[in-house]
């Protein structure tokens, strides 16, 4: 194929204990390391696989967010990315927002394949691959854990809740990924230099002609309630007496 | 409660049977309305039976069709937007079928989405877990708006039933029907025991268990308590079972009333999982274990010298 996009988010990493903010108004992320999005990471391994394996000519990077969101970008093109996109835009949106704007950078440069990551860690959404496929009335193939190209078509195994769903897909077609697909390489400093001239376009996103007016407010962050905190007991049969106390265990 | 607003209820079925997250978004759809129809698309008509019982439904709408043997979600999308348009709601399980399918419901009609409603303020107010569920999210979806939502099954219990809602047959409507997408097939571990998401007792292992043949000893205990098996990640990673067995952020997130943790650390990625859990026993021989930090009930031992021992007094 000639082209593959993979659409990355740039989120807390996942290493980072997250903190919220005192007055409830969402996390903290001011001098919080940020990362690509774990799954989008794996999105992006993939893509490299299949161009190195000669299956496709261009792997096209594309990201929306604030402007450090170049910082990812030029990780994802130490990888090996060939270019990448930045829509620039201040405060986060939401999912059918995003795919709408990705929805313009796939009419432009029609992409045989999709790929992203199933969720972003930070709003655990999971919903732009599947709004993006619709869009174009495109096949998905969600929770990805094995993707192999014959010709024209994409078998897909999918990590489903009652276990491995095996779908084929006719490109092009969108495909969101899960954790057991790859192990995504590490980026070497030659590499960080060299991304370095990589062309990086920005783009504005009225010129992309997208409504961005929010329909969901957030009106309030909060910590989850704690757990109380346990007893230790020394054996079987203190366990056996505290569980029936309790009535999770019969007499 | 805003009585005048229709909801519908995606229901998720597998092998003939509708599964038990469908009956936990019927419940959330409950707090939202008292108008609650459920719609089963399926290529099998005994399906509407035990849909009908489900309390809470007003009326259950099928099309039955062989486009809906396998609940495709390029399939299944145009027709449920088509059917909404007569809804407020349209709500399905935040699976991986209800997380599959509704952002395309939701792109079809143009609207915004919400992911794993665990709370019900308002019709219009929402609680979701973010980051993990290590942040918990208010948000409030604009007046006017078509709500298209998945239900964390966690957050719900089942409803009763003891319902008869009427059944009411519908013609596929003339939309278009991609052909794009073929199920191929499912590789379904062949289950002895209840579901890891609907079991009200979990018993899991970790990396400490050691060895794919140890596990034997858990799938005696779950026995013995009419239990589900479940594992952590490390378990997963070091091969000794499935990943559907899986639970945690990366896995299944679950609500059991009682949980046992055996051999399990308890790395951020698996407390995430089971932080609704009733009540958290933990057996670990290393005393210095998180997992013990979050567990009700912990206990400093060898698993192997432990279940037996435990089994024992169970009889």
């Amino acid at each position: 194929m000639e082209k593959i996009l993979v659409c990355i988010k740039r989120v807390i990493d996942y290493n980072v204990k997250i903190r919220i903010k005192p007055d409830e108004s969402g996390v903290i992320t001011d001098g919080v390391k940020m990362s690509i999005n774990p799954f989008d990471e794996i999105a992006l391994e993939e893509a490299l696989r299949i161009k190195e394996s000669g299956n496709a000519n261009e792997v096209i990077i594309v990201s929306i967010g604030p402007d450090d969101t170049q910082q990812q970008l030029r990780t994802g093109l130490a990888m090996g990315a060939d270019r990448a996109i930045h829509i620039e835009h201040p405060t986060p949106l939401e999912p059918i927002q995003v795919a709408k704007l990705l929805s313009r950078i796939v009419e432009q440069e029609q992409p045989e394949l999709i790929l992203m990551g199933k969720q972003a860690i930070d709003d655990d959404a999971n919903q732009t691959g599947q709004m993006l496929a619709q869009i174009f009335s495109y096949p998905q193939a969600t929770f990805a854990s094995k993707i192999t190209l014959t010709g024209n078509t994409l078998e897909v195994v999918r990590e489903v809740d009652q276990g491995l769903e095996i779908l084929d897909v006719d490109l092009p077609a969108i495909v969101t990924v899960d954790l057991r697909l790859n192990e995504p390489r590490y980026v070497k400093l030659p590499d960080i230099m060299k991304a370095k001239k990589k062309p990086l376009e920005v783009l504005d996103p009225v010129s992309l002609d997208v409504s961005l007016d929010p329909s969901i407010k957030v009106l309030n962050v909060s910590a989850p309630p704690p757990r109380q905190s346990g007893v230790m007991l020394e054996d079987a049969s203190q366990l056996v007496s505290s569980l029936k106390e309790k009535g999770l265990l019969n007499d | 409660m805003t009585s005048d607003q229709k909801v519908l209820v995606i229901a998720e079925h597998f092998q003939g049977e509708i599964i038990s997250s469908t009956s936990k978004a019927i419940n959330c759809a409950s707090q939202i309305s008292s108008q609650v129809d459920l719609l089963v698309l399926s290529n099998d008509p005994n399906l509407s039976d035990h849909a009908s019982r489900y309390d809470g439904i007003n009326e259950v709408l099928v099309i039955n069709d062989d486009l809906f043997e396998n609940s495709i979600a390029s399939i299944m999308a145009p027709v449920i937007a088509e059917i909404a348009s007569s809804y407020d709601y349209v709500l399905a399980p935040s699976t991986t079928f209800g997380k599959d399918l509704t952002p395309r419901v939701s792109a079809v009609l143009d609207v915004s989405q919400i992911t794993d409603i665990m709370e019900v303020i308002d019709s219009r107010t929402f609680k979701r877990p973010v980051y993990a569920g290590n942040a918990i999210e208010t948000i409030e979806i604009n007046q006017g708006q078509k709500v298209v939502a998945t239900v964390r099954p966690a957050s719900f219990k089942d409803v009763g039933d003891s319902n008869n809602a009427s059944v009411k047959i519908l013609d596929l409507p003339s939309v278009d029907i991609p052909n794009h997408t073929r199920f191929k097939g499912i590789q379904s571990e062949v289950k002895e025991r209840p579901d890891l998401q609907v079991a009200s007792v979990v018993i899991s292992g970790g990396r400490g268990v050691g060895s794919a043949e140890n596990f034997e000893i858990l799938y005696q205990l779950a026995d013995k308590l009419g239990a589900s098996v479940g594992a952590s990640r490390a378990a997963v990673d070091a091969g000794y079972v499935p990943n559907d067995m899986q639970v945690g952020q990366t896995g299944k997130i679950i609500a059991p009333d009682l949980y046992f943790a055996f051999g399990i650390s308890g790395a951020i990625q698996h407390i995430a999982g089971i932080k609704d859990a009733g009540t958290i026993v933990a057996v670990n021989k290393d005393p210095d274990a998180p997992i013990f930090e979050i567990a009700d009930i912990g206990i400093v031992a060898d698993l192997f010298e432990f279940i037996p021992d435990f089994l024992s007094k169970l009889d």
